[in-house]
């Protein structure tokens, strides 16, 4: 049995990279910084480890071979999931360049809520230890922190110590939206954050209107979605007082239509802020699983995001038209290889074309697609490299276990070379 | 295998051959001398008539890191123009303003380029660096470590620390970020942004911190030199943009002390402000700076026109030039108490004042400074214009006349605030081999690179003469990369993988102790998982580290 220590997570976003992490056989047991995210995830055992051919235990090389040839003489086939390391993503955009695929991110829906506002018209963006550091003022906007990231506030708000403030417990939390779901918001000495809900439906409206007052425009409403327009004023004069104020929203948690626009008020105000003589930053918070990991790796290799189209012997971004579900529903594509290297129960959607899954060991099918590979998982069972929430920074991963399972990358590339 | 280049006219200005026709011969990947033993040639090429070179040495062009992909990310329209196909032996990927990382590698190999250099690798997203330029093909690369904005050492310099536990850190983080050199940007801006500054001249205090931009460029560049490193503090200087800037150039110049100190992307920072629209060159005053002071190299910066993206990790500037973005949208961030970066997209144009004359001024800076070991060519790339704009400026340095047709063209007002049209010089093939060569390898210590002489590795480039230039460097015939054939008549005919070049100056460990308490409370990662291990380069069986030897070192 060993202990490793200083374990960075892939599971979180956040590239948490203090956990202790037992290790005994296959089985791990966090003992050190743990939390509802990463415990699970770390700890889940693993249950299959051969590779199965329409629900048949078969060799590796059988079944990359198997998947070679269900892919061979596809028109349009679809590579889906994406949520691998570094090195997986490297190998999906090899075999999907090779085969013609297209290559679709799994939260690439919600994902596009942040970038169709980037690439319309840009922002002004924070990293963690900046937010750590400096911010005052954190505006979270239609989001559920604490549920996202339990440790967000113990580890970047109510550190012991900052840089550049004089007690961290004084930084000032506004929700604007949804109500925290626990108490991880309220100060080490007990002030709790200020919460203005509204419904989601409605944050559109409310983000209107804080960014008129941010650019002092007059508003002759006395409220908006039920949040008195003085209450909002208050936010604004905030944000205007803050020596570094940070406004951050979490896209998935923005599911009403055109969430684009408003992430894109969103970044119109921390733009106006700093335009008028404050600074501010947005910070989006998102990428579990690999989702920045397969944008990042996709964006250096194809110039896009990942949700890009090789049907064509170079790579097409459409934001909408390559959206792996409705492809396989309206009968475009003709096979899908799903990956999914963090989480067994993240399944591949139901089709009936020919389906290889390359997933965590554990994943439990209706139906045994027609090949499925169990590998191992990024910072488990092999080393990697993994994108934080914040997009600047990749982690480390550790090998922590010797499982016998190949990597994403392995497998992708032993089904390009067969292909 | 033995291969035999017969009868090039060679321009190897290492070895102070200047157009002299002779036989290269190549073992091994590397250069040798002719074999006295006879054994047979294997493979041997006909020169005769063609102009031989060691592989173009780009210095400074930004080709890994954060700030590149989201460059990438945000101008999927400029993607969407220049769709590159795959091909048996190439990846697809697209190119224009900040190519995919594929596609950067084969149209740099394709120009005759060898070896990259990623001038900004912030410390803490080095990995991204080294994860993109391991997706590079063909060149050999390589990154400078940015310092200078991060809090660490401002906190060490506000504290008075001595030089040497200044030098102790900068070789830490050179050595965890796997880099070969140091730059600075924008000295304490970077960091002073984040404290409301929103301008930062040379002798002006950080808001915070009780250090100036002077101080932080005198420390590190004495880090720099004590620690032995070759090449020599790259420095993107004060007030980049700004009309007027030039007095502050001039100033960093006096002010380092006789250090060796390379100005980056210089075209930026030689600003006047004289006349009607309050913009002047001041190439001249630059060029004689330059001339007069042997501890100083530059580069260039060139503008050129058309579309491109300006990526830096000045965000400070960037922030204050948002207003020029074109298309409409720019990204600005704060990075992790290290540094931070802005993306604007830009469209330089001929008709526009300032453009024009910025065009003229880096070309004046080109021509009037007098030694081409100490001036490189470069675009800055994307930032002046992307890298394949090469073979255009080389025809733009080469051919006086053609300088001048193109001269006429621009805004008439800017055609009347240049010098360009009076200056004669041409620059000759041995001088541009000097400046995207001999040169580049010397200043950034590459031991064994941009020479033709035995015992070098096998980086050569044949192009066939032609009076117009352009034509001439676009499509080289022949582009070898340690000894294999890479580039036949303009196209990748083989994908290699190149190394990474490093320098490993020695510290004292001790410094660790201070590291891992700033690391445990301020940062956001373990000291630990911080530093980037020799295997995170070389894992995946294409990538590997070249370290070269410091100043003073056998």
């Amino acid at each position: 049995m060993t202990e490793i220590t200083e374990v960075p997570s892939p599971f979180c976003g956040m590239g948490t990279d203090d956990l202790s992490i037992q290790v005994d056989g296959t089985t791990l047991k966090v003992t050190a910084n743990g939390c509802s995210v990463n415990t699970p995830a770390f700890e889940q055992a693993i249950a299959d480890t051969v590779p199965r051919i329409a629900g048949q235990a078969a060799s590796l090389e059988a079944a990359t071979t198997k998947a070679a040839e269900l892919l061979r003489n596809t028109h349009q086939p679809v590579i889906g999931g994406c949520a691998t390391d570094v090195n997986g993503m490297r190998a999906l955009l090899a075999l999907a360049d090779k085969s013609g695929a297209v290559v679709d991110n799994l939260n690439f829906n919600i994902a596009r809520r942040n970038l169709l506002a980037l690439q319309d018209s840009g922002w002004m963006n924070t990293t963690l230890a900046e937010l750590k550091n400096r911010c005052d003022l954190l505006l979270i906007v239609g989001t559920d922190l604490e549920a996202f990231a339990p440790r967000f506030f113990e580890k970047y708000l109510w550190n012991e110590e900052a840089m550049f403030l004089d007690n961290t417990a004084n930084r000032e939390i506004i929700y604007l939206g949804k109500a925290p779901s626990g108490n991880a918001s309220t100060s080490p000495t007990g002030q709790k954050a200020r919460v203005l809900p509204c419904a989601d439906a409605d944050l559109p409206d409310v983000a209107a209107a804080l960014s008129a007052l941010v650019k002092g425009h007059l508003l002759n409403a006395q409220s908006v979605a039920g949040i008195a327009i003085s209450e909002l004023q208050l936010i604004a004069d905030k944000l205007k007082a803050a020596q570094y104020g940070v406004i951050l929203w979490g896209a998935a948690a923005l599911a009403f239509d055109q969430a684009e626009l408003t992430v894109q008020t969103l970044c119109n105000i921390v733009k106006d802020l700093n335009q008028a003589g404050t600074r501010c930053s947005g910070f989006p918070l998102g990428g579990k699983e690999g989702d920045q990991t397969a944008n990042q790796v996709c964006g250096w290799t194809t110039g896009y995001p990942a949700r890009v189209n090789f049907a064509r012997g170079y790579p097409e971004y459409d934001p909408y038209l390559y959206d792996s579900q409705t492809l396989l529903s309206n009968g475009e594509a003709d096979a899908l290889l799903w990956v999914q290297a963090f989480n067994s129960s993240a399944l591949p959607p139901k089709t009936h074309l020919p389906t290889i899954v390359i997933a965590r060991s554990g994943m439990k099918f209706e139906k045994d697609p027609d090949v499925f590979i169990p590998v191992g998982t990024p910072g488990i069972d092999h080393a990697g490299h993994a994108y934080r929430l914040d997009n600047v920074v990749a982690i480390r991963l550790k090998k922590l276990r010797d499982s016998g399972l190949p990597s994403t990358a392995e497998v992708l590339s032993a089904i390009e070379q067969a292909l | 295998m033995l291969i035999k280049l017969t009868g090039g006219t060679v321009y190897d200005p290492a070895s102070g051959i200047d157009g002299q026709q002779q036989d290269i011969y190549v073992q091994d990947g590397r250069i040798i001398d002719a074999p006295k033993d006879g054994r047979p040639v294997d493979k041997e090429y006909d020169l005769r008539g063609k102009v031989v070179m060691s592989g173009a040495i780009d210095m400074h062009t930004h080709i890994g890191g954060g700030k590149g992909n989201i460059a990438r990310t945000l101008l999927p329209e400029d993607h969407r123009q220049d769709p590159v196909h795959r091909t048996s032996i190439t990846r697809s990927g697209n190119g224009h303003a900040m190519p995919s990382t594929y596609v950067a590698g084969y149209r740099y190999a394709e120009m005759g380029y060898t070896a990259c250099f990623e001038p900004a690798v912030l410390p803490i997203n080095a990995r991204q660096a080294h994860m993109e330029m391991g997706d590079t093909p063909i060149v050999d690369k390589g990154g400078y470590v940015m310092l200078g904005s991060d809090d660490f050492l401002l906190r060490m310099m506000t504290a008075n620390k001595d030089q040497k536990a200044i030098n102790d850190y900068v070789a830490w983080t050179l050595n965890a970020a796997k880099g070969i050199g140091i730059k600075v940007v924008n000295a304490g801006g970077i960091n002073a942004f984040k404290f409301n500054q929103r301008k930062l001249d040379l002798d002006e205090k950080n808001s915070h911190y009780d250090v100036t931009p002077r101080q932080i460029l005198q420390t590190l560049a004495r880090a720099v030199k004590e620690l032995g490193i070759t090449h020599p503090l790259h420095v993107h200087g004060c007030n980049l943009g700004v009309p007027g800037n030039l007095e502050t150039t001039l100033n960093t110049i006096q002010g380092i002390d006789g250090l060796p100190m390379h100005l980056t992307h210089i075209q930026f920072h030689s600003y006047g402000t004289e006349g009607d629209f309050k913009f002047s060159s001041g190439a001249a005053q630059i060029a004689e700076a330059i001339n007069n002071n042997k501890n100083i190299t530059a580069d260039v910066g060139q503008i050129l026109f058309g579309q491109t993206v300006t990526a830096s990790g000045d965000n400070m500037r960037q922030h204050a030039n948002h207003r020029f973005a074109s298309p409409n949208k720019w990204v600005c961030m704060d990075i992790e108490c290290d540094a931070g970066c802005g993306v604007v997209p830009f469209k330089y144009k001929d008709q526009n004042f300032v453009n024009a004359l910025q065009w003229a001024i880096g070309l004046e800076i080109f021509l009037l400074v007098e030694d081409p070991w100490r001036i490189f060519l470069t675009t800055d790339h994307p930032n002046g214009a992307p890298f394949t704009s090469y073979p255009h400026l080389i025809r733009l340095l080469m051919d006086r006349s053609f300088r001048n047709d193109m001269l006429a063209t621009i805004h008439p007002e800017a055609q009347k605030m240049t010098t360009l049209a009076s200056i004669e010089r041409e620059y000759t093939l041995n001088e541009i081999a000097i400046m995207t060569r001999a040169g580049a390898a010397r200043i950034i210590g590459l031991k064994d690179r941009g020479a033709l002489s035995a015992g070098n590795w096998a980086d050569i480039t044949v192009y066939t003469e032609n009076s117009d230039r352009q034509t001439m460097f676009t499509k080289p015939d022949y582009v070898f990369k340690d000894g294999e054939l890479v580039v036949k008549d303009g196209e990748v005919v083989k994908v290699t993988w190149g190394t990474t070049h490093i320098v490993k100056p020695d510290y004292d460990l001790s410094i660790e102790k201070d590291l891992k308490p700033y690391f445990d409370k301020y940062l956001t990662m373990k000291l630990g998982n911080f530093k980037i291990s020799d295997d995170e380069i070389s894992e995946d069986g294409r990538g590997s580290l070249t370290a070269h030897p410091l100043r003073g070192a056998a």
